[in-house]
């Protein structure tokens, strides 16, 4: 058996497919899950043993409907309750793989319905698509153990309560259901950007997972590519605890395949007419890790950018890349119309113009605003060091 | 799935408020009376009763065995219920839909969705 990918990563790769087919198939949540924690229980015990099955999916998907069938036998009164009326037979004879369907994306909608809680659509896409177990997201969103399982355990419930659908959204919904599972896709990509790495490469998988299920939306490309070119560029963003800007950061850290594959993935998306906020910010990520930069463009870009989002965010990074592209007067008197004022990168951004136009006793004041303002310790340090070359 | 369909008004203007119901237009109060007829009128829906100003209401609580009755509507806050209907419905989505028809829901009241509790 060389050559087979190990236990724990069949294990990964196929929680989530495994889990979608069991709520597919017996509509409620809590027994899927049980009759999936239990196959793949099954499945480390035997296989260690006797060698991955030559159908790995199609042996759990079996296995764990048929705990549930016996479950559900066993308990007579919830079988009553139970959508399956016609109970198939438990069979040990496993089903073809190829005619098992994929319903990983119904999946992904249920638990993003906008009738949960955003904390609760978070940590159950991480538990059953990501499959990672509650304490590991317990630990990520920096909770107790009892209060992520609260939470899921009130998901699921209300899920199951209030008639959340399982499926895709039909077209009158989608546009607003695919924003919501993209928002909460890549609010675990930036949880993950932030520091805690294995939450990054979590949200790139079921980006990977969405843009496979859904090839022609050109946002999910977007946001797959906007991921994947971030994350390129991870290892150079930090040096000694300070965040390291993306004009100064050392190229040779940039995991060049990476940024590769982002940009074949943003091609496909703007080939599908893509001009959607993760697209343009795929764009921009892109021409970012051009040598030099384009900045003409990139401000263009930011322009688009904010007429999509309406954010003053995007605005105040126009305005950064205006004055990269020579205009920093220009940059100042975008920087001054926005109102962002308890925002410490408006400060800080102001900061560094008023030093390019030579008014330090200005820029100087904006540093101390922004350092008032700031919140992390990486970015606080980086803040006093640029306001002491100020001298 | 059966959800009771409770209608909060917040500030949405009613015929109770008459100098509120004043402000709408001719045309807005009688989109108003349209769209709860056809709420009414949509398959699945059994409309419930208009209930009167939440200063009528009286709230009951049993403690300890005893039963304690208040004046006024059970929630603190200015919002209170306004009326109710009942839908059935293949899912929460259908449910959500319909609420957003629900002229309070964008009078600045709000439409909350119960789900029936199964037995």
């Amino acid at each position: 058996m060389s050559g087979a990918p190990s236990l724990e990563q069949v294990f990964r790769d196929e929680w989530g497919r495994v889990l979608a087919t069991l709520i597919g198939f017996l509509g409620d949540f809590e027994l899927a899950e049980e009759a999936t924690q239990e196959a793949f229980a099954i499945a480390a015990e035997r296989w260690a043993r006797d060698g991955t099955p030559e159908q790995p999916r199609a042996w759990l998907v079996t296995t764990a409907r048929n705990r549930a069938i016996d479950r559900m036998r066993r308990d007579q009164t919830l079988a009553a309750k139970l959508p399956l009326l016609d109970m198939p037979e438990g069979t040990e004879e496993p089903m073809d793989e190829t005619a098992i369907p994929d319903e990983r994306l119904e999946l992904l909608f249920t638990c993003c319905h906008p009738a949960l809680g955003l904390e609760a659509q978070v940590a159950l896409t991480l538990r059953t698509l990501g499959g990672l177990r509650t304490e590991e997201i317990a630990r990520a969103f920096l909770v107790s153990d009892e209060t992520m399982a609260k939470r899921l355990v009130r998901a699921k419930h209300k899920i199951q309560a209030a008639g959340i659908p399982f499926r895709v959204p039909p077209p009158h919904l989608l546009p607003d259901r695919l924003a919501a599972v993209l928002a909460v896709v890549y609010l675990i990509f930036n949880e993950g950007y932030g520091g805690r790495v294995d939450l990054a490469s979590e949200a790139i998988q079921l980006g990977r997972a969405l843009a496979e299920l859904m090839p022609d939306e050109a946002e999910s490309q977007g946001l797959l590519a906007l991921m994947l070119l971030n994350d390129a560029r991870r290892e150079a963003r930090f040096a000694d605890g300070t965040i390291v800007l993306l004009r100064d950061q050392d190229r040779s850290l940039w995991d060049l395949a990476q940024i590769a594959e982002g940009r074949s993935v943003l091609d496909r998306a703007l080939a599908l007419g893509g001009r959607g906020p993760y697209v343009l910010q795929a764009a921009l990520a892109s021409l970012h890790s051009d040598d030099p930069p384009d900045w003409p463009q990139i401000a263009a870009l930011y322009e688009e950018l904010a007429r999509v989002t309406g954010s003053p965010v995007v605005e105040l990074n126009r305005a950064a890349a205006v004055a990269e592209a020579g205009d920093v007067e220009g940059a100042l008197a975008i920087v001054d119309a926005l109102d962002l004022g308890g925002y410490h990168y408006l400060h800080s951004t102001r900061a560094e113009l008023l030093r390019r136009l030579d008014r330090p006793d200005e820029a100087r004041a904006a540093y101390d605003r922004a350092v008032e303002l700031v919140h992390s310790d990486a970015e606080r340090s980086f803040l006093e060091r640029r306001r002491g070359e100020l001298g | 799935m059966k959800y009771v369909m409770l209608i909060h008004q917040g500030t949405t203007p009613t015929p109770r408020s008459p100098e509120e119901w004043a402000r709408l237009s001719a045309d807005e109060q009688k989109q108003i009376y349209a769209d709860y007829q056809a709420i009414n009128q949509t398959p699945g829906v059994t409309p419930g009763q208009g209930l009167d100003t939440p200063e009528t209401a009286t709230t009951v609580r049993v403690e300890n065995g005893k039963t304690l009755t208040t004046d006024g509507p059970f929630v603190a806050v200015k919002e209170a219920l306004g009326g109710y209907f009942v839908f059935e419905a293949d899912d929460l989505d259908a449910a959500i839909e319909l609420a957003a028809r629900v002229p309070a829901a964008r009078y600045g009241g709000a439409v909350e969705v119960r789900p029936v509790q199964e037995w």
